[in-house]
């Protein structure tokens, strides 16, 4: 990307510590919760949950995908339909099955 | 023969090649281990009640956390390499990208420690379905860690001799590299709560 | 390596054999996957030998069977799931994407090359170690995998064989995943001057929409692949269920997998994959049909959106091959509605083609005469799928040879006659020299007589009830005694169908030597391949750069000298 100035990629540098402190104690709280008492789909729930925020990090930041060309946030997006697809379908598909005996 | 587009941006897209064969790579990759996650699910629910969280137990979960602390610093100074080498620093570019292979050496020792002690408490693959998926989803992303070593270490050895004769090129190769690196990083963002915590 | 005089001063290592040219690549994948499918169809022919006459020695290739020359029921099921394996990942993928997609998406977008050519020799070495494997598995000891191309467990978990084909399948897919990120890039990033994506041939669209269904696809079946390699090698239970009896004693594994999860994951990917088999095949026939009946094609557009929109809906399809796996009524209706859904574009993609013959000035040549024999066959085809579309019917014709009838029909004098229409039609291009078209007409009259005499009766044994995978094509069952004369007259007929691509192979090698000489555009079309020399420069394809002025097909504009106006002619004023 020669669109960037000396000055934006110090900025950039500011924002990856940044990023980093916040996925290590993001790390450090998942663990934490691992601890608490919650019920199982709490703990999903929440376990995800910093998941997500994690990944989206490093995707946005560390992958710059938060100043990515269109075309490439499309291909993304289109990608995570099918991995939804493939995620939910068979899960629906296991819940809705006779029960032959 | 001259392939346009690889170092200068195409202007109706405003990409390189690279970037986006890369990233049509990790989508299929995303596809790969959304694959194997469904498999999880798709066990976890066939399991009875409990039983995944249950197995899960014996994993270490400290270890664990320290890869994670571990991968997650060999990220920043993944990203830091390619900031350097933006900002012409070449030495500062290969003791960042020294630490990224030392980190990533460092969670493949972890790994091997924790696997290595599973074995000697009798638990393998085979013991029962979350071990099966625990050892092939980790060990997947362990040969994905191997193949990103042998890409950083290409780059930071023999073929930084690029940076000499065309800079620009050189840089979107760190920036292409460093793009898989993270991803190796973000599977196993979600892989160190489904598989330990969970 | 000196780099001003590297185009003279190739060896013929580099030039030819690990070349990361995309014409010589495609080249290498077309003459290997031609091999493979002559070899598939050669297992074919030995299985109907079995199916004609139960029990009877087979002739010229018995003594390679052992046992007095009768095909055993375990060899047999080997060269079934083989013929499947073959056929598809070796043969129509490598011929459809590897080849066709290789050689002439570059240079109907006016490319030097591929976005990536190093990659692109990877993924042909990487199908090239895939096939070896998957030959080589035929001879190993534990022999070829037995357990059908859709290895279902847990047969495919405890039968022998499976291992190398799965280590194979590992390398196949990688190949096409190596191949289809190169076109998506490729056609993305290096489209000539001015062509701009409604400007593409159709033939380009259906590489696009094919190289993603590759790339989504794809990796779920990777990962099942490395979940049965898992089964198979380290013990672990992923597809075996808990209490498993297998003859008479229950296997000794720690169970509580499911086989239904191979099963989605196999179908994620197999759905897709069929239209893999298809669309290229009518990307080729969209080019033939409107350069012989000299007009643009019709409904480009819709064409476009239509083929669009069948790749995304292919993904949410996959489940009705699974109705009899006791899928619940929620589910078997969704996927019976997706299904009925995603046979409207491929109607409308038919009935664009038949449209496009309507007043035309056909020319009735070779690639003409396959390209137009694609449209009835792929519409019966495709028609006879509807009813295994639903729950109701499905039931019935499960597994049968209807199914058998149904997709052979899509993909054998489907798809395959589209290749042959391809090589015909492009041959001129890639050796400056056109095939003979009498030769061409000997092939292709009892290439369609002997297609149909194939397929045709197995509709009728599977509406009867026929299993497909029987060994002695349903001998020992009451229903099937009806039909059972129909099987002397498919062998024949498949024999006869070997006997007719014998013109074909003569062909190629004749016509390399005597055929007409051609220049550049010997059909008079529009489209950028025409432009370059024939055959094209080495690693560079054209003179110069091509610059688009026109959408791709303007045939027969009124008002025009001739009647075709090729893309890089300027409009006028």
């Amino acid at each position: 990307m020669s669109d960037h100035s000396m000055d934006d990629i110090k900025s950039h540098v500011k924002v990856y510590m940044l990023v980093f402190a916040s996925l290590a104690v993001l790390t450090v709280v998942t663990v934490a919760a691992s601890y608490m008492d919650l019920s199982s789909g709490e703990a999903i729930f929440l376990a995800l949950i910093i998941a997500t925020i994690k990944g989206s990090l490093v995707a946005s930041y560390f992958m710059h995908l938060i100043s990515e060309k269109a075309l490439i946030t499309w291909i993304l997006m289109i990608t995570f339909v099918f991995f939804f697809i493939l995620m939910f379908i068979p899960t629906i598909a296991f819940f809705d099955w006779v029960n032959i005996s | 023969m001259e392939i346009p587009y690889t170092v200068e941006e195409r202007p109706d897209t405003g990409l390189i090649n690279s970037k986006l064969g890369i990233w049509l790579f990790l989508a299929s990759e995303v596809m790969l281990f959304g694959g194997l996650f469904s498999a999880y699910v798709f066990l976890r629910l066939g399991a009875p009640d409990g039983a995944f969280h249950e197995w899960g137990q014996e994993l270490n979960v400290p270890l664990a956390t320290l890869n994670t602390l571990i991968l997650i610093s060999s990220s920043v100074t993944m990203v830091m390499s390619w900031a350097s080498l933006k900002m012409n620093d070449f030495k500062k570019f290969k003791m960042y990208m020294g630490i990224t292979l030392l980190c990533s050496v460092g969670f493949l020792v972890i790994k091997y420690i924790e696997y290595t002690s599973k074995f000697h408490h009798g638990i393998f693959p085979s013991t029962n379905t979350f071990m099966a998926i625990y050892f092939t989803l980790t060990g997947l992303h362990g040969l994905h860690i191997i193949g990103g070593m042998i890409v950083n270490g290409f780059l930071m050895g023999p073929g930084s001799k690029m940076w000499k004769t065309e800079p620009e090129h050189f840089t979107n190769r760190i920036e292409i590299a460093g793009l898989y690196w993270h991803f190796v990083d973000l599977v196993w963002i979600f892989l160190f709560p489904v598989l330990y915590l969970l | 390596m000196d780099n001003n005089h590297h185009h003279q001063e190739e060896s013929f290592w580099r030039k030819y054999i690990f070349s990361v040219d995309h014409k010589i690549i495609g080249l290498q994948y077309g003459v290997t996957s031609l091999l493979f499918l002559l070899f598939g169809f050669c297992l074919m022919m030995v299985m109907r030998w079995q199916l004609a006459y139960p029990e009877e020695a087979v002739p010229i290739v018995g003594k390679l069977l052992g046992d007095g020359g009768i095909l055993l029921p375990e060899i047999y099921n080997s060269l079934g799931a083989m013929h499947g394996t073959i056929m598809i990942f070796l043969g129509i993928v490598p011929l459809a994407v590897g080849a066709f997609g290789n050689y002439f998406v570059p240079l109907q977008i006016g490319a030097p090359d591929m976005a990536f050519p190093k990659l692109n020799m990877a993924s042909y070495w990487s199908y090239f170690i895939g096939g070896v494997i998957m030959i080589a598995s035929f001879f190993s000891p534990e022999g070829a995998a037995r357990s059908g191309w859709t290895s279902y467990p847990p047969l495919a978990d405890i039968e022998t064989g499976q291992t190398m084909w799965l280590i194979g399948m590992v390398f196949l897919i990688t190949s096409s995943l190596l191949g289809s990120i190169n076109i998506i890039t490729t056609v993305v990033q290096l489209r000539a001057p001015g062509l701009t994506w409604m400007r593409l041939p159709f033939f380009v669209w259906s590489q696009f929409i094919t190289a993603f269904l590759l790339v989504m696809a794809f990796p779920p079946l990777e990962a099942a692949a490395v979940l049965q390699l898992m089964d198979r090698v380290v013990g672990t239970s992923f597809f075996l269920p808990s209490g498993l009896v297998v003859s008479g004693e229950v296997l000794n594994v720690s169970g509580g997998g499911s086989p239904l999860l191979w099963q989605h994951l196999f179908w994620f990917l197999a759905h897709p994959e069929v239209y893999v088999l298809i669309l290229p095949g009518m990307g080729i026939v969209a080019e033939v049909l409107a350069n012989n009946s000299r007009k643009p094609l019709w409904g480009y557009k819709s064409l476009v959106y239509s083929i669009t929109f069948l790749g995304f809906m292919s993904f949410i399809v996959w489940a009705h091959h699974m109705f009899i796996t006791g899928m619940g009524s929620t589910m078997s209706s969704f996927f019976q509605t997706t299904t009925m859904i995603i046979s409207i574009p491929s109607i409308i993609i038919l009935s664009a083609f038949f449209i496009t013959l309507w007043g035309g000035s056909i020319r009735f040549n070779t690639p003409m005469l396959f390209a137009l024999a694609f449209l009835p066959m792929f519409g019966i085809g495709g028609l006879t799928g509807l009813p295994l579309g639903f729950a109701a019917a499905d039931i019935h014709l499960h597994d049968t040879y209807y199914v058998i009838a149904h997709f052979h029909y899509v993909v054998a004098p489907g798809t395959i006659f589209a290749m042959f229409a391809g090589i015909y039609y492009w041959y001129p291009k890639m050796t400056g020299r056109k095939m003979s078209d009498l030769l061409g007409k000997l092939h292709f009259w009892p290439s369609l007589i002997f297609m149909n005499g194939v397929f045709m009766p197995m509709f009728i044994q599977g509406l009867a009830g026929v299993s497909r995978r029987l060994w002695d094509g349903g001998l020992q069952y009451a229903h099937a005694s009806g039909t059972l004369q129909w099987n002397e007259f498919m062998s024949i007929s498949a024999w006869l169908l070997g006997l007719a691509q014998i013109p074909f192979i003569i062909n190629i090698f004749y016509s390399m030597k005597n055929g007409e000489k051609v220049d550049r555009n010997p059909w008079g079309s529009t489209t950028l391949e025409w432009v370059a020399p024939s055959p094209p420069l080495p690693h560079v394809n054209f003179d110069s750069i091509p610059e688009v002025h026109r959408d791709p097909y303007e045939y027969s504009i009124p008002g025009r000298k001739r009647d075709f106006t090729p893309q890089t002619e300027p409009k006028k004023g």
